[in-house]
């Protein structure tokens, strides 16, 4: 393999494996808010470098550019910036270790176990993953995934709006309850 | 497989880009200063260099030499940070914008792109949205009340204005069936798309004003609320990036506009091409984009010094409750008239 080649996949699988882990070490909800964002910056790059354009900028642009960006903004509105250090859900941490050891071993039977050998992914045409191509695949055989997906996202957005709308004035309208006189007397 | 020569083609090309940027940003405050200055009956800087010419320098030279301060109970990291991650996307936005077809130099044929690549659009929304975590990052760290406040302003802001920025792409998109920069050039040959989608250029110039920071929606800044918003608590060179960054997205939005409504490097006039000796003068090229980016930026500096700045309530509900149906609405005209006008 070109050694050009090796360095930038090296780079990149380091970037995304230590910003995974500064997120959840970081004991500061901004520090692993951006964390988060340097990882997915960094697997946007990793999939335009494997040569999906398309992808890639769409991953930095929604998840990276709008959903972290407003993470970002509900921590710094709400001030909420240090984690607490003690678990609010018991046992977690040792349900995690365990499913990664599980997972870690997954992969090593599979790899001791398989039946066919390994071998080197068929490689796509150029075109296969052009804006133009996405658009076909989506709207051809997707179609129906896609317009469901559609109509979940509208459920959700007009849901947020119903949810955060004022149930009509809660304080009495001025120019109806007119100042009290004082009675002369 | 890249060979040497294309590497150091990238390399000098992007050298240029970002050199051009950087010496534009120094001249367009001194073009702001001066066309303020003028509709304000006023002379402008006049004193540094023939005509003020050496303005910028001075400028330069002062912002270095100045004193930098870390507010006390500031996030070090992010504080000196900020300013970076602010500048970087700036810096690099421009990187798909063709300055014209090729140029063939020593007998070589040099394109005057950096590259043409077929999600053009799709990179400069990416590097827009990212460029609003810097603006938000200063705000935070500076542990100054209204520095966050400046900081959670333009996050509101710019994440409601990138909607109605994403929705004018598309009219250009859908005219030109592709999202590469070079070939919505090539497709306004005949009419500039500025004809053919007034509404997506409105839309365009209002959102990329907001996008960008500038008056009449420069409320992260908004002196007399906030007193300089975001960057309240940098000065010297670390001020001067954030400076140099708003001045570079002006700049960079100019040319964006310029490529996707008014035909981007094309000349209006190319039919005098041939008439001998000043014959390259009405022939397509960068000096086309040159001018019509100074048109531009002359046309921001206008709004600035003749518009009030909008109330941030309002600024929200024209972006949400205008801005946006009314992208959404010409992106479907659009769409239903290439479709049953076989465009």
């Amino acid at each position: 393999m070109d050694i050009g080649v090796l360095l930038v996949y090296g780079i990149l699988g380091l970037t995304v494996i230590v910003s995974a882990i500064g997120l959840i070490v970081s004991r500061n909800a901004l520090y692993s808010a951006l964390f988060l964002v340097v990882n997915f910056i960094a697997v946007g790059l990793l999939y335009l470098a494997l040569g999906a354009p398309f992808i890639a900028f769409a991953q930095v642009t929604v998840y990276a550019g709008s959903i972290m960006v407003l993470f970002i903004f509900v921590i710094m509105l709400l001030g909420a910036e240090n984690l607490p250090l003690t678990e609010p859900l018991r046992g977690q941490r040792a349900l995690g270790i365990l499913l990664v050891l599980i997972f870690l071993a997954e992969i090593v039977l599979y790899y001791l176990l398989r039946t066919t050998p390994l071998q080197a992914i068929p490689i796509i045409p150029q075109t296969f993953a052009s804006p133009a191509e996405i658009g076909m695949i989506l709207f051809n055989r997707y179609l129906l995934p896609f317009e469901v997906t559609a109509f979940i996202l509208l459920a959700a957005t007009v849901g947020a709006i119903l949810l955060s709308k004022h149930e009509g004035p809660t304080r009495p309208k001025p120019g109806i309850q007119k100042p009290e006189t004082p009675v002369e007397g | 497989m890249i060979t040497a020569a294309q590497f150091w083609e990238w390399v000098i090309k992007s050298l240029i880009i970002i050199l051009v940027l950087t010496g534009g940003f120094a001249y367009v405050t001194l073009y702001e200063r001066k066309v303020l200055a003028r509709i304000q009956a006023r002379v402008g800087p006049n004193r540094a260099g023939p005509f003020g010419l050496l303005q910028p320098v001075a400028d330069g030279i002062k912002l270095i030499f100045k004193e930098e301060l870390t507010p006390a109970g500031a996030d070090k990291l992010l504080f000196t940070l900020a300013p970076v991650i602010t500048v970087i996307p700036a810096l690099v936005v421009t990187a798909v914008i063709p300055w014209g077809e090729s140029i063939t130099l020593f007998g070589k044929t040099y394109t005057l792109y950096l590259t043409d690549v077929n999600v053009a659009i799709l990179y400069i929304m990416a590097v827009t949205s990212i460029s609003v975590y810097g603006i938000a990052l200063a705000g935070w760290s500076s542990n100054n009340k209204y520095a966050t406040l400046g900081g959670l302003r333009a996050t509101a802001q710019m994440i409601s204005y990138e909607l109605a920025l994403g929705l004018s792409f598309v009219g250009p998109i859908l005219l030109t069936g592709s999202m590469s920069m070079l070939e919505i050039v090539r497709a306004q040959q005949g009419l500039w798309f500025v004809f053919l989608q007034p509404a997506g250029f409105v839309l365009f110039l209002a959102a990329s004003l907001a996008e960008v920071n500038r008056a009449p929606f420069d409320m992260p800044e908004a002196e007399q609320e906030l007193t300089a918003g975001y960057h309240a608590e940098y000065s010297g060179m670390k001020f001067a990036l954030f400076f140099m960054a708003e001045y570079i997205k002006m700049i960079a939005v100019s040319m964006i506009g310029a490529t996707l409504f008014l035909g981007g490097y094309l000349s209006p006039l190319a039919m005098l091409s041939n008439l001998p000796v000043i014959g390259w003068v009405f022939a397509s090229g960068p000096h086309w984009l040159f001018l019509k980016v100074a048109l531009w930026l002359f046309f921001m500096i206008w709004v600035r010094a003749t518009l009030p700045r909008i109330r941030y309530d309002r600024l929200m509900q024209l972006g949400w409750k205008i801005m946006f149906p009314l992208g959404l609405v010409n992106v479907i005209v659009t769409a239903a008239v290439v479709v049953f006008a076989g465009g």
